[in-house]
């Protein structure tokens, strides 16, 4: 890779810097990829870091080919540390800064894994995954909210998502009648709430 | 996408549509979060959807069912922007001290989140998250810990307090524990607290914690202390060489990685690490490995440095290029500590130097290769070739300025300087403006150095005045008509040394100029000199920060000075600002008003400016000065007092001294001096001062004028030339024992700092094991005098170049001067 393609070379690559400021947020990002390296799920937590679809995306394939060859667990790339872990077809990555502390970020990947191992019944692979995507959502957020980290524990996590992958997928001609469905009674709320609301409930 | 809950069967249908109703509210709320991000300029839908929503997650909020609660709230607060944010105050407060920890967690995060957007709103909130502290819940605690820190942390008390609740109290969770970490080493460093301070027991006694996360955190926070000693690092070093074995990538490479850090400072504390850092050398992963090569590298021995240079580019290529970064600085440490292994380190440069690699990367490597070749003669021309291998394909125009500058300086001095102009003039044709400017100062000064190429040099530089870019075409030009003249004094003028001034000095005089325009042509002695020579910075290890960009040219010491004094009528036409010295020091570090001194020379003056500040908080001091008793006939022109002097707030009062008149060789003067100043006490609380005073005066410690006041350090980069330059006419050679020098180092470090001139051509550096050593200094002098009425200074360049040889324990110097005889030793 050469420095063209690497956006944040004005801010990157030093490994070293001042003391961290005391502060909560500690992720930068996380993203799932499959095993080409496509994005399935990300997100990223500094407005700053990436702020465009095609940096995340230039971002994400660097880490890629840096990371899947080999399983090492940590990596440091383009100014930033990178915790990682692969399962079958997929690979999971948490971003901090380069003086995050490492096993704050471990422990956010391993939550991240454990929840969805144990929400998709050990089936942690691209199909399963795709298929329980609004759950994988919902674990991500009860783990991270805007970079803090939120909860750690699996347990807690699968407690508050309160979800279970189910046994038998939709057909996909349910799954459309269901959008439509879903897409009409929406409309309903917003028009029934358009004309309850007072906005004095509030106070 | 029907998601059953689990629930028992006959509960289904009713949980289902539950669930659904939560899922529109998603469905809202994504459409929610999109108008706000696509249409903040008020889309008709925003208000129906904030509406909706916010009505919604009301509910939820204060809902029965815990789970929904903390998302609604999380959700809610996304929303919220400073006019919703009064309304849901109330339901934010309880959120934040309800029982059930999700919801109390998400409502502090989320007030966490919107303290930048409204700080005096959610500061109203810190009572309960005080209470949210108490709770069991280690997430709870963690964010509510989080959360006060941010209300609170402009605050040093009251952080200070804070911490010594929780510290005590003992919150169980990891994550508090690490901030709690940060806090205090940040509160130590402001304080710049001691190691005796209970913060850094705090610390240290996170070292015992049973979560790694929590010692690491403690181990990496003493490693980053300022000012650690090695006994102090000593247990942080002791549980990374634990952790350097652990099983856990991530846990060996924070080990390993902040070990790296230590070695900078304090190699000895890293070598009991030895042994386990050869252990991850062959580590699988490759960033584990070279952290550990490079660490062995800087504490290792000089017989370790081959094995570990192999090891290393064995997967050199595998590394990214921060690591790589990393390697070439290891390299760069490593020459200087063993210079004779430079030719090992040069090879596996120049390999470096053909990889692929970003900016950062190539330009650590030319750096490094640069001071090698700086550092060791024998290794020039090998460097160089590398170089000039390197600007063949290199797409970076500031490394390849640089190493043309550099071919410049150092090609034409080697044996066959011909063999540089095929690469320089290659830029020439295929470049881009910048790179081509600098391939023309280049070809100028092989010219200028060597006779026999001159007139190949010259048909080049025809060439180059056919340039399509101005600036090539005017270098060109003036090189070209220079060169021509074939003066040795022109060519060391205007090709080998640049100018030595100040640059926004000199954009500052010229616009002085063009706006008062004169018949006189414009004079470069007015401008002032540049303090900090410009190249020869980097003679220290660089430290692993070495991506900072060229700063923009910062205003130097000397400039701002300059701006300050000549605000001051009394010190109107005293002419350019020469030097300014360092501050010294004239009380004891502990007394009740502390002074120091800066002297500021002109071409007939000399100002003293006097920092005072006032320790004492019940006294404010009124009409400050600094009363000057002269030892030689030097003569104290005018006070400028400071009005006032309060409490911890420094001030500065200065003194006008006009230099002897008839004797220019009196430079140095002795003055005593003592502080005068009217004292009005006062209240230390109020900071009200009585009505009445009284005079008083504190004696000050006596403050010396010495040559080094007299003379500006310039940098010649080319010291032969200068030399040339200025003529034999002027020569003098005299011999001084030196008595009291043991070995050269050392009689070079003192004549350097009693002369305060600039060593030139890196000879401020003594080879190993020789007894005799040839300084060349330069510095301009200036020189007092007054001509027809109007004032004038003169600069006369100062060279010398001082043969120092050693004997049976003594040193004797002797020197050839420049121009300049007046100076008195």
């Amino acid at each position: 890779m050469t420095a063209q393609s690497c956006p944040r070379q004005h801010c990157a690559t030093t490994m070293d810097s001042a003391a961290l400021e005391p502060s909560l947020y500690t992720v930068k990002a996380v993203f799932i990829l499959d095993n080409d390296g496509n994005r399935l799920l990300s997100k990223y937590y500094d407005p700053e870091l990436y702020p465009s679809m095609k940096e995340q995306k230039n971002f994400e394939k660097n880490v890629f080919n840096k990371t899947h060859k080999a399983d090492h667990e940590i990596a440091f790339l383009e100014g930033m540390t990178i915790v990682y872990k692969s399962s079958i077809d997929l690979f999971f990555y948490v971003v901090g800064s380069a003086q995050e502390n490492e096993l704050m970020l471990m422990a956010v990947l391993n939550c991240l894994f454990e929840s969805l191992s144990q929400m998709l019944r050990k089936n942690v692979e691209k199909r399963t995954l795709l298929d329980n995507m609004d759950g994988v959502f919902l674990v991500v957020d009860e783990i991270i909210d805007g970079g803090v980290i939120l909860e750690s524990d699996p347990q807690q996590v699968i407690e508050k998502v309160n979800y279970r992958a189910d046994d038998n997928p939709l057909s996909e001609q349910s799954v459309a009648q269901h959008i439509t469905e879903k897409l009409a009674r929406t409309s309903n709320v917003l028009q029934s709430a358009k004309e309850q609301i007072k906005w004095s409930i509030l106070k | 996408m029907i998601k059953k809950f689990d629930k028992k069967d006959e509960e289904s249908g009713k949980s289902n549509i539950k669930y659904m109703l939560t899922h529109y509210r998603c469905s809202i709320l994504l459409l929610t979060a999109y108008f706000r991000g696509r249409n903040d300029d008020g889309c008709f839908a925003k208000e129906e959807c904030l509406q909706a929503t916010a009505l919604l997650l009301t509910k939820d909020m204060t809902g029965k069912e815990d789970v929904y609660r903390g998302p609604a709230i999380r959700a809610l607060c996304r929303i919220t922007d400073t006019t919703m944010l009064q309304a849901i105050e109330r339901y934010m407060k309880q959120a934040i001290v309800d029982k059930v920890p999700s919801v109390s967690s998400s409502a502090l995060v989320s007030s966490l989140h919107m303290v930048k957007m409204s700080f005096d709103v959610v500061k109203r909130w810190v009572n309960e998250a005080q209470e949210a502290a108490s709770s069991d819940n280690v997430m709870v605690q963690y964010h509510a810990l989080g959360l006060l820190y941010h209300l609170r942390k402009n605050d040093r008390l009251a952080v200070t307090k804070m911490l010594n609740k929780f510290t005590k109290s003992g919150l169980k969770s990891p994550f508090a524990y690490c901030m709690m970490i940060r806090i205090a080493s940040k509160l130590l460093e402001e304080t710049e607290g001691g190691h005796d301070s209970p913060l850094f027991d705090f610390i240290e006694s996170c070292l015992r914690n049973k979560h790694e996360m929590v010692v690491y955190e403690a181990a990496s926070a003493i490693v980053h202390m300022p000012k650690c000693t090695a006994r102090e690092l000593a247990p942080a070093v002791s549980v990374l060489q634990l952790f350097c074995s652990s099983p856990k990538a991530a846990l060996r490479y924070a080990a390993v990685r902040t070990l790296n850090k230590v070695a900078m400072k304090h190699p000895s504390a890293v070598t009991a690490c030895n042994l386990d850092l050869e252990n991850l050398i062959t580590d699988s992963n490759r960033s584990i490995a070279t952290l550990a090569i490079t660490t062995l590298l800087k504490t290792g021995s000089e017989s370790s440095v081959d094995r570990l240079m192999k090891q290393i580019s064995s997967f050199v290529s595998e590394i990214s290029d921060e690591f790589k970064v990393v390697v070439v600085q290891a390299i760069s440490a490593l020459c200087q500590k063993y210079p004779r292994k430079h030719s090992v380190m040069m090879n596996f440069l120049s390999n470096m130097l053909r990889d692929d690699g970003g900016f950062e990367y190539k330009r650590a490597i030319v750096d490094c290769i640069i001071s090698i070749i700086e550092e060791n003669p024998e290794s020039k021309e090998t460097g160089l070739a590398h170089l000039c291998e390197f600007i063949e394909d290199c797409e970076h125009t500031v490394l390849a300025t640089k190493i043309l500058h550099m071919l410049g300086k150092e090609g034409p001095r080697t044996p066959t300087p011909s063999k540089y102009i095929r690469f320089i003039f290659n830029r020439v044709v295929l470049e881009s403006e910048a790179v081509r400017a600098a391939a023309v100062s280049a070809l100028a000064k092989f010219g200028a150095q060597n006779d026999d190429l001159l007139p190949s040099v010259l048909v080049l530089m025809q060439r180059c005045m056919m340039d399509s870019d101005d600036e090539v075409r005017d270098r060109a030009t003036f090189y070209m008509n220079v060169l021509q003249q074939k003066q040795k004094a022109l060519n060391a003028a205007y090709i080998f040394n640049g100018l030595s001034v100040s640059v926004l000095g000199l954009e500052k005089s010229l616009h002085q100029y063009t706006l008062e325009p004169s018949e006189k042509p414009f004079d470069m002695k007015t401008v002032p000199l540049a303090t900090a020579p410009i190249t020869e910075q980097k003679t220290e290890i660089t430290p692993m920060a070495t991506s900072k960009l060229p700063e923009k040219l910062a205003p130097s010491r000397q400039d701002i000075y300059q701006e300050q004094l000549a605000a001051i009528p009394e010190f109107q036409g005293l002419g350019p600002l020469f030097k300014s010295s360092e501050p010294v020091q004239l009380t004891e570090a502990e007394t009740e008003y502390v002074v120091r001194c800066i002297k500021h020379t002109f071409a007939n003056h000399m100002i003293f400016q006097f920092d005072c500040t006032n320790t004492l908080n019940d006294q404010l001091l009124q009409r400050v000065l600094v009363q000057m008793e002269p030892s030689e006939s030097y003569e104290v022109l005018h006070y400028v007092p400071a009005p006032s002097l309060p409490y911890s707030q420094p001030s500065s009062c200065y003194s006008l001294v006009r230099l002897p008149e008839d004797d220019p060789t009196a430079v140095s003067c002795t003055f005593s001096c003592t502080m005068k100043y009217l004292v009005r006490d006062c209240d230390p609380n109020t900071g009200e001062p009585d009505d009445d005073g009284y005079n008083d005066e504190y004696v000050l410690e006596d403050l010396e004028v010495t040559v080094a006041d007299h003379i500006q350090k310039v940098l010649k980069p080319n010291f032969g030339a200068a030399w040339e330059e200025i003529g034999d006419e002027f020569e003098k050679e005299e011999t001084f024992a030196l008595a009291t020098v043991r070995t050269l180092d050392e009689a070079v470090n003192n004549i350097i700092s009693f002369l305060g001139m600039q060593p030139c051509e890196r000879s401020d550096k003594v080879p190993e094991n020789k007894n005799s050593h040839v300084l060349f200094l330069a510095a301009l002098q200036v020189q007092h005098m007054e001509k027809f009425g109007h004032l004038s200074m003169t600069r006369f360049p100062s060279l010398k170049r001082m043969p120092v040889h050693m004997s049976q324990n003594s040193a004797s110097v002797g020197w050839v001067y420049g121009p300049n005889t007046s100076l008195i030793l």
